[in-house]
């Protein structure tokens, strides 16, 4: 097998020159930055495991958006652009991910999300995918675990006004929640913050009068959900909270201390109930690499590069177009969170996981599956 | 709503009212004196909550002498950045300086982003001031109350400093005139720097005690803030303290009550406060306490 | 004599620069032309905050609020009704905008105007509030707009934003407004309109004691400024595709008026060249924030590093060239023909 090797070498060489480019944008600074660096480090331990595709290497290109919109399709120009890219991964947050996807759409190239769970991120796009469930069926889950499991029949949401995400989750909760106790009044009441807030007093005040079983705080910072339950057991409140995936980052367990003790929130992965065997190995890389526990951002990282790879393998040259049929024609797709299958619209059809914290640490619940 | 739940509401606005106050005073101290909106006010303050947060988990100071540390090296921070982008200006049309202020801001929260990281971190709480109080059935942290008594001492302090000191008649000349300040014999440079020196000190103060009550930090965690107490300045009048106090508290007041009393009205809370403002200044152009 | 010479430079010049418009649209490629389009925007905001800030002496912190008005305004006029029923998913858009749809240049055209109506409004209080006072006023305005524009989804969507607005910006649009706005502002400064400006930012009680009525040149500068700060917002709308409340912050402004700041307060000419200058300096910064290799040794790149270096160089151009790039001078014919003279003369002795 020696004289393999110089061959390898000489292969290398010749398609060194046309590396076959794979562009990032995700948020590396401003408010959304702590989901952004969790996502690269599954995207980067993905790029470590497969370096080339078609025999060719792979040139992964991060851009950071900066949390902004404006900056995020500026990024994803310059990935298609300047950087030549195939195929654009990212990014966290529906806010940034948006202008990202309308502008890779028009530029004919595809475009992988790791975690924008907003509908519209692919809605209408057929350059767009992700490998996430959306909140319509997230805003569900979480209203079918607070009445089926905590036997919840009021409730309180204390919503972003400020933010997207906050407001569209909300309003599927909300909407489900009232379906399933079959009662129109089961919310009590909506309460609104403003991002940036840090003092939820009167907000929690207001709820707190109204007395719910449980208060949901689809929060896009996971700072100020830690905040708000911090401040409502100061202010004596005993109600369960329950949250959406942002709240998935160690330092919302470092600013909610004991406070955010028995929380609930929904997520995409968890490394107690994996469903693939993929995911085994992406658990035992992923500690090898880094020396702790794999987030759920990082197993979608991980997932979303790995599609693409397997994308641009299946459409055999690296061609925008081509990689976007085979992308749309993904079914059963081993990744490290699941089997993934991409619906008409684009977006995988998922479980989503309940965790809670226990122990300053989170714990894995329950699996729900879509219903329909 | 009940008499409890209104006294709730009373006992966290007042709480949040001191807060502002706080954070307004060292604002409006700069303010008066050089006359200089100092943008980068809010970005001192965030630095200062840096200062702890390395000197509790970088050097392993006890938490008191790490707040004392970063109150130091914050002062010292407010007087660097005087020296190095208001001094030269001083002379230069005013706008110049605002736009010096901007750019210092500007500079401090990308530098603690390539620094510090951008993500949030949590903020050291001690165990000594981590606790409720129950009065009746109204509940108030004990940081609330300390930042009341810190409050009260700090508008004391000043007042004391401003009206009773030599510095402080130095102070009050430079607020009207460089020039003639100057002829009358008194340093300006040093009394800025003194200037910069309390008006730093007094962000790091507030940015701890903010810091104690919302324990998250991160780069641009000075914006907010920083914006508030602008506001408040200007509620109570360039240069007044008392003035200062009372916009921060005003505004501490009206953002809690009026989600207390409209609570579907909750979403529209910063355009009320705005609104506000500019009625305020539309009967008081100079502000509640401001001189013309 | 002069004067008509300058005349057919300038027709000249222009019928140039629309050919190289031209040749850009076609040849370029995207992302040269997308910052291209982000330069012009940042020209149309640039002068007409100068307007405001730099030739009249009143500090405006407003201009996100009437890039907000400009934006959502022309946005839901020409959005398509199927459009709209898809963004408005949550709470329907009220009648009658959801039945309405109109060509871009009248919807573009009726934000302006909108945005002009706002300015209005806030440029009045101007005779009371002086100053900082001012400044606090008008940025509270930029705030009130973002915090209704959030909270009103039956209009606005609220948070959730307009999105897959479609894209009419391109080069002709942006630089023909930029031209246009360049134009307009600079005969109103040369006009009688603009000598009372200058006098009231120079004094204003000297002005009032001329005869000049300030209330009502307060406003006029307001409003002008107003109106193409709504226009550069109805083409940044159709040029990112999505806009939210949120993106008109306070931080948008600072950015228009760090360009104002460094072209020059009271040049035109001087905003022209750092609004195109910045736009381009923006992206090129972000060679550093990609892994370098630099004599074999591999460089990380650092996230943030790009907007550190920004400020820097702002600092330093603050601190330095405190007077902007060209200060309060203005690009004319005049003073390229007289280096020509100068020239041809000194080659005469």
């Amino acid at each position: 097998m020696k004289w393999f090797i110089p061959l390898f070498l000489v292969a290398s060489l010749v398609f060194a020159a046309e590396p076959i480019v794979i562009g990032v944008y995700e948020p590396m600074t401003g408010p959304y930055a702590a989901g952004g660096q969790m996502t690269m480090e599954g995207v980067y331990l993905a790029h470590e495991q497969v370096k080339e595709v078609l025999g060719r290497p792979i040139q992964l290109v991060l851009v950071d958006n900066k949390s902004d919109k404006v900056e995020a399709s500026n990024a994803v120009a310059r990935l298609i652009e300047y950087h030549k890219a195939v195929a654009i991964i990212g990014s966290y947050g529906s806010a940034v991910a948006i202008p990202g996807s309308e502008v890779a759409n028009k530029l004919g190239v595809p475009m992988v999300g790791c975690s924008p769970t907003n509908p519209l991120v692919t809605l209408g796009k057929p350059f767009a995918f992700r490998v996430c469930f959306i909140d319509p069926f997230q805003g569900t889950v979480m209203a079918q675990f607070a009445v089926e499991k905590l036997g919840a029949k009021t409730a309180v949401v204390i919503q972003d006004i400020a933010s997207d995400y906050s407001v569209g989750l909300s309003h599927y909760f909300q909407e489900a929640f009232k379906k399933l106790t079959k009662n129109n009044k089961s919310v009590l009441g909506v309460i609104s913050y403003q991002t940036g807030d840090q003092d939820f007093t009167a907000q929690l005040t207001f709820a707190n009068s109204k007395n719910p079983d449980v208060i949901f705080i689809p929060a896009a910072a996971y700072g100020e959900a830690a905040l708000i339950i911090k401040q409502a057991r100061e202010l004596g409140m005993k109600q369960i909270f329950l949250g959406g995936d942002t709240w998935e980052a160690p330092e919302f367990l470092q600013v909610g201390g004991k406070a955010v003790e028995g929380s609930y929130f929904s997520t995409h992965f968890d490394t107690e109930a994996t469903t693939t065997p993929k995911a085994a190995q992406f658990i035992k890389s992923f500690r090898e690499k880094y020396g702790k526990d794999p987030s759920a951002f990082a197993a979608l990282g991980y997932d979303a590069y790995m599609l693409v790879v397997d994308a641009i393998m299946r459409a055999g040259k690296p061609d925008p177009k081509a990689i976007k049929d085979a992308l749309a024609s993904t079914k059963n797709f081993e990744g490290a969170t699941g089997y993934i299958t991409l619906d008409q619209n684009g977006d995988a059809i998922k479980d989503a996981v309940i965790r809670v914290v226990k122990d300053g640490k989170f714990v894995y619940v329950t699996t729900v599956r879509p219903t329909e | 709503m009940s008499w409890t739940l209104f006294l709730q509401h009373l006992a966290n606005g007042i709480a949040l009212g001191f807060v502002f106050g706080l954070v307004a005073i060292g604002y409006t101290l700069v303010y008066g004196v050089v006359k200089l909106v100092n943008f980068a006010h809010g970005d001192i303050f965030m630095m200062a909550c840096f200062f702890v947060y390395y000197g509790i988990t970088l050097f392993s100071f006890p938490w008191w002498l790490s707040f004392v540390f970063a109150v130091f090296l914050t002062a010292l921070l407010g007087i660097s950045i005087e020296k190095v982008a208001y001094k030269p200006l001083r002379d230069a049309p005013r706008i110049s300086s605002l736009c010096s202020a901007i750019g210092m801001s500007f500079l401090l929260e990308n530098f603690a982003t390539v620094v510090f990281g951008g993500r949030q971190k949590a903020f050291y709480q001690p165990q000594v001031l981590n606790k409720t109080l129950n009065i009746g059935e109204i509940r108030i942290q004990l940081v609330t109350i300390v930042t009341i008594v810190v409050s009260i001492a700090a508008l004391l302090f000043l007042n004391y400093l401003v009206y009773k000191t030599k510095m402080g008649l130095a102070m009050r000349a430079l607020s009207h005139d460089f020039d003639t300040a100057r002829l009358m014999g008194i340093n300006v440079d040093r009394t800025i720097t003194f200037t910069f020196a309390v008006g730093s000190s007094l962000a790091a103060i507030s940015a701890i005690f903010w810091a104690l009550r919302y324990p998250q930090i991160w780069p641009f965690m000075g914006v907010f803030p920083g914006w508030r107490a602008f506001t408040a300045a200007i509620i109570g009048g360039v240069g007044s303290i008392k003035g200062a106090m009372t916009g921060g508290f005003l505004i501490g007041m009206i953002s809690i009550m009026l989600v207390a009393f409209l609570p579907d009205l909750a979403g529209y809370r910063d355009a009320f406060i705005f609104m506000m403002l500019v009625f305020v200044l539309l009967f008081r152009p100079t502000g509640l306490f401001g001189e013309a | 004599m002069y004067r008509k010479k300058s005349f057919w430079f300038t027709v000249f010049f222009v019928v140039i620069f629309f050919l190289f418009i031209q040749y850009a649209q076609t040849h370029f490629d995207a992302y040269i032309i997308r910052i291209m389009n982000v330069a012009a925007i940042y020209v149309i905001l640039g002068v007409s905050l100068n307007l405001i800030n730099g030739f009249t002496g009143q500090f405006s912190l407003g201009h996100a609020g009437f890039m907000a008005i400009g934006a959502y305004a022309s946005a839901l006029l020409y959005m398509s009704p199927e459009l709209k029923v898809m963004n408005f998913f949550i709470k329907p858009l009220i009648w009658p905008l959801n039945q309405i749809q109109i060509p871009f240049f009248p919807a573009l055209l009726i934000g302006g105007l909108l945005a002009a109506c706002a300015g209005f409004l806030v440029g009045a209080p101007c005779m009371r509030v002086k100053g900082d006072y001012l400044a606090i006023v008008t940025y509270g305005f930029s705030e009130i707009i973002r915090v209704l524009f959030n909270n009103l989804q039956s209009i606005t969507n609220g948070p959730l934003g307009l999105k897959g607005l479609p894209t009419y910006t391109n080069l002709w649009w942006s630089w023909g407004w930029a031209i246009f706005t360049i134009f307009f502002i600079k005969r109103l400064i040369d006009s009688s309109y603009g000598r009372a400006l200058k006098a009231i930012r120079d004094n204003e009680e000297a002005a009032e004691a001329m005869g000049v009525n300030l209330f009502r040149h307060k406003t006029l500068a307001f409003v002008v400024g107003a109106f193409f700060a709504g226009i550069a917002g109805g083409l940044l709308g159709s040029l990112v595709m999505t806009i939210d409340p949120n993106a008109f912050n306070i931080m948008l402004t600072f950015q228009i008026v760090l360009i104002v700041l460094l072209g020059g307060l009271g040049s035109i000419t001087g905003t022209v060249i750092s609004g195109v200058l910045i736009a381009f300096l923006m992206e090129w910064l972000r060679i550093v924030e990609t892994p370098m290799k630099i004599f074999g040794f591999t460089i990380p790149g650092i996230s943030g590093m790009r907007m550190l270096i920004f400020s820097v160089i702002l600092m330093i151009a603050v601190l330095f060239f405190r007077h902007g790039i060209l200060g309060d001078r203005e690009f004319s014919w005049e003073s390229i023909f007289s280096i020509f003279k100068k020239r041809d003369s000194m080659e005469g002795e």
